[in-house]
């Protein structure tokens, strides 16, 4: 058969039940076998929306995401999903067409070295060189995507190696060599573990996104409720504790509580687990957690003392390790009543600052309110996918996540324009389920196109914009830092979200009285297809509270 | 330390400090590769976006044609080895990788050396180059070519002494190295 033939039977033997892409004249003959290939194939409007799609779907299914481009402009414009994937451990296979092999090298149409381009934010790259070998490196790319540390994968395969006539024999095996990530971690490690946790007066569980990808939010719930171990989750791993929760102190870091900010500065053991100390958790490193010793564990051994030097390392996945730390700590009988005076210490931080603003006394909508309004809308139960500002931090601070893969956004990159695509992508892996986009007025215009998608293929997003008619986060940083004096950040009022959305074919809403906002969202959430909400909010309200950037935790602000 | 959203200049010695655990010597890395197309680049791409540089760097066959050994040199008095050799480790291509103990590893440069010499000099150059055990492999009116193996520190000896009679050019393979006694480098 066709190597792109054989290339669909790849797909469906890896279980793959939805590409997003779009196509060139570069992967004209793989697009030629989706006719009757049996894969379901949605067609976005721009290829960054569906890298974006892809990373939604499996960050809410925990499934390999699958998106496809052709060559030149096609890749470049999967560039930013590529890196956001490998900034979030995101398994995601990206399939790209490549100009016919004579033409390489002699800057011929659409040609770009998509390989080249993206070497340093993949996971792993395939260039195909001769057709025989596409099924084996799609399969290839799969088990790297999802194994071990997840991440992208992008298999380049030029046309017309594309159109050549292979044996096709499935293929069961993979032949790595040089990868073999190591899953168990190691028992005197844990034991170890263990026995500094059972220790421990002032312990805290660090839980990142690692616990979400390695589906451990049991174990971790389990572990966390062996015992009164506070535990604050990063970014990336709300859910993975269920919120809210007497032992949950909420999100760390810049605009983390100062609760879980405080509890990590006069901690006496850290417990990581998944989680990568990045610059938005420690604040100014030197600082950071001063009397705490660290317990590190991660499936990729690169990240342990990578930013903070670990003294009990342990190299593996986060549900066996969990799992095998439970029985150890479970052995040793600790005495929970030696944390009695490490609680009332947290107790005390938690009362005195808790999560708090001032709200309006009029109709006025406070960023904060919409986002507690959207969580009785849906009882907490919705998917919600955001877009990266301060609707996004609010988002975290006010949404509180019963379950894993419900959040959705973009952590390490930041990527502005995620959140629309990836609320598509979410809806599409999981149909039954109401999909929320939090959005920045600056944000959702940066993917706004896939409304089309969505109209065209009743994908039923809920998005509701956080419109302040600002770059919020950056004018906030400006009115902080940087005297006031506002440069390039009010975007006015354009465009015309409700008309937007109708020019899209989705049902557009404007809200602007805070007073029956619930019930307005609730009948946004019970339209069918695409809905887009323009919610008028403050304009000039700042996230708080907040380590001022390179600071350490307790000089927190707000 | 500052960060680009904020307002503060930073000084030199700041960016200095930011450096972390250094071990203060220098490392040779005898990396096994899959010889496939573009690990090199994945390699040196690597060194250059974790902000490593390399000293040296060679590439060959071994006794495995799938399989190409890389050893490289890397200054541990600038960059954090375990950071390095982890980060390597997560390339795909990349099998297997030793940091080489110094005492037990036997390490080997090739140079050749272009050196003025007209017909006083000859002797006095084939003299210095007989105590290095080199070889003199081309001989001109006006210069000789002297091929030197031996030790980094070796092959920089023998350049001092040759310097003043006027060195033309000076070609250096790199380091080699492999481990003393039965096991595998």
């Amino acid at each position: 058969m066709r190597a792109v033939d054989a290339v669909m039977e790849c797909l469906k033997a890896e279980g793959v039940d939805v590409v997003f892409g779009l196509p060139g004249g570069a992967n004209l003959p793989t697009y030629d076998a989706f006719v009757g290939g049996g894969v379901r194939h949605i067609l976005v409007r721009h290829e960054a929306g569906g890298g974006h799609a892809a990373q939604g779907y499996a960050k809410a299914t925990g499934k390999v995401g699958v998106a496809f481009a052709t060559s030149g402009p096609g890749a470049t414009n999967l560039v930013t999903p590529i890196c956001d994937a490998m900034m979030d451990s995101v398994p995601v296979v990206f399939l790209t067409g490549q100009v016919r092999t004579e033409l390489i090298g002699t800057d011929g149409f659409q040609e770009a070295d998509t390989i080249g381009i993206t070497m340093p934010i993949v996971k792993h790259s395939f260039m195909i060189t001769s057709p025989p070998e596409i099924p084996r490196a799609i399969h290839e790319a799969f088990h790297l995507a999802r194994s071990g540390r997840p991440g992208p994968v992008l298999v380049d395969i030029p046309q017309d190696l594309s159109r050549a006539e292979i044996e096709y024999e499935p293929v069961t095996d993979v032949r790595l060599p040089g990868y073999q990530p190591r899953v168990e971690g190691n028992q005197k490690q844990i034991r170890q573990a263990a026995k500094a946790l059972a220790s421990a007066q002032r312990p805290v569980i660090y839980a990142g996104g690692g616990v979400i990808n390695a589906n451990a939010s049991q174990e971790l719930t389990e572990f966390v409720l062996s015992d009164r171990f506070p535990i604050t989750c990063t970014l990336m791993g709300l859910g993975a504790f269920a919120a809210p929760h007497p032992q949950w102190l909420g999100m760390l870091g810049m605009h983390g509580t100062r609760a879980a900010n405080y509890a990590m500065d006069e901690a006496d053991l850290i417990c990581a687990v998944g989680a990568r100390f990045d610059d938005r958790i420690t604040g100014k490193l030197s600082e950071f957690a001063p009397r705490a010793k660290f317990i590190h564990i991660d499936v990729d051994p690169a990240e342990i003392s990578k930013n903070v030097p670990a003294h009990i390392p342990i190299v593996g996945d986060a549900k066996h390790v969990l799992a095998k730390l439970l029985i150890e700590y479970r052995a040793i009988g600790a005495d929970p009543a030696r944390l009695d005076a490490w609680w009332s210490r947290i107790e005390g931080w938690r009362s005195k600052y808790p999560l708090a603003y001032e709200d309006s006394t009029d109709a006025e909508i406070k960023p904060q309110y919409m986002i507690q309004a959207l969580y009785e809308a849906t009882g907490g139960e919705a998917i919600v996918a955001s877009d990266v500002g301060q609707h996004q931090m609010w988002a975290a601070q006010y949404y509180h996540f019963p379950q894993p893969r419900r959040w959705i956004n973009s952590g390490g990159l930041g990527t502005m324009g995620f959140g629309l695509p990836a609320a598509m992508g979410a809806a599409v892996g999981c149909p039954d389920r109401v999909v929320c986009c939090v959005a920045g007025d600056g944000s959702v215009q940066m993917n706004a196109q896939e409304l089309s998608t969505c109209s065209e293929n009743n994908i039923p997003i809920k998005v509701f914009i956080m419109n302040n008619g600002y770059l919020g986060m950056v004018r906030q940083w400006q009115e902080l830092f940087w005297d006031g004096k506002y440069s390039h950040v009010d975007m006015g009022r354009f465009p015309d979200f409700v008309k937007l959305a109708e020019a899209h074919g989705a049902t557009g809403m404007r809200f602007e009285d805070k007073h029956t906002l619930v019930e307005d969202m609730k009948r946004a959430i019970a339209t069918d297809g695409p809905v887009v909400v323009d919610v008028r909010v403050t304009r000039e309200e700042n996230t708080y509270p907040m380590i001022p950037a390179g600071q350490p935790a307790r000089e927190m602000v707000g | 330390m500052g960060e680009p959203g904020t307002k503060e200049t930073l000084s030199l010695e700041e960016l200095e400090a930011a450096a972390s655990l250094r071990t203060g010597r220098k490392h040779v890395l005898s990396i096994l590769v899959e010889n496939k197309s573009g690990v090199l680049t994945r390699i040196a791409g690597l060194f250059a976006r974790r902000g490593f540089n390399i000293d040296t760097l060679t590439v060959g066959p071994t006794e495995d044609e799938q399989v190409s050994r890389v050893t490289l040199t890397v200054d541990g008095a600038l960059h954090p080895i375990d950071q390095v050799t982890k980060q390597l480790h997560k390339l795909v291509n990349v099998l297997k990788i030793r940091d080489l103990e110094p005492a037990d590893t036997v390490a080997r440069e090739l140079a050749l050396f272009k050196v003025s010499a007209d017909g006083v000099q000859r002797g006095e150059l084939m003299q210095i180059a007989e105590i290095f055990r080199g070889k003199v492999v081309d001989v001109s009116k006006r210069a000789v070519i002297i091929e030197v193996t031996g030790t980094t520190d070796k092959i920089a000896a023998f350049e001092s002494m040759v310097r003043p009679f006027g060195l033309i050019e000076m070609m250096r393979t790199g380091e080699i190295a492999i481990s003393r006694g039965r096991g595998e480098t």
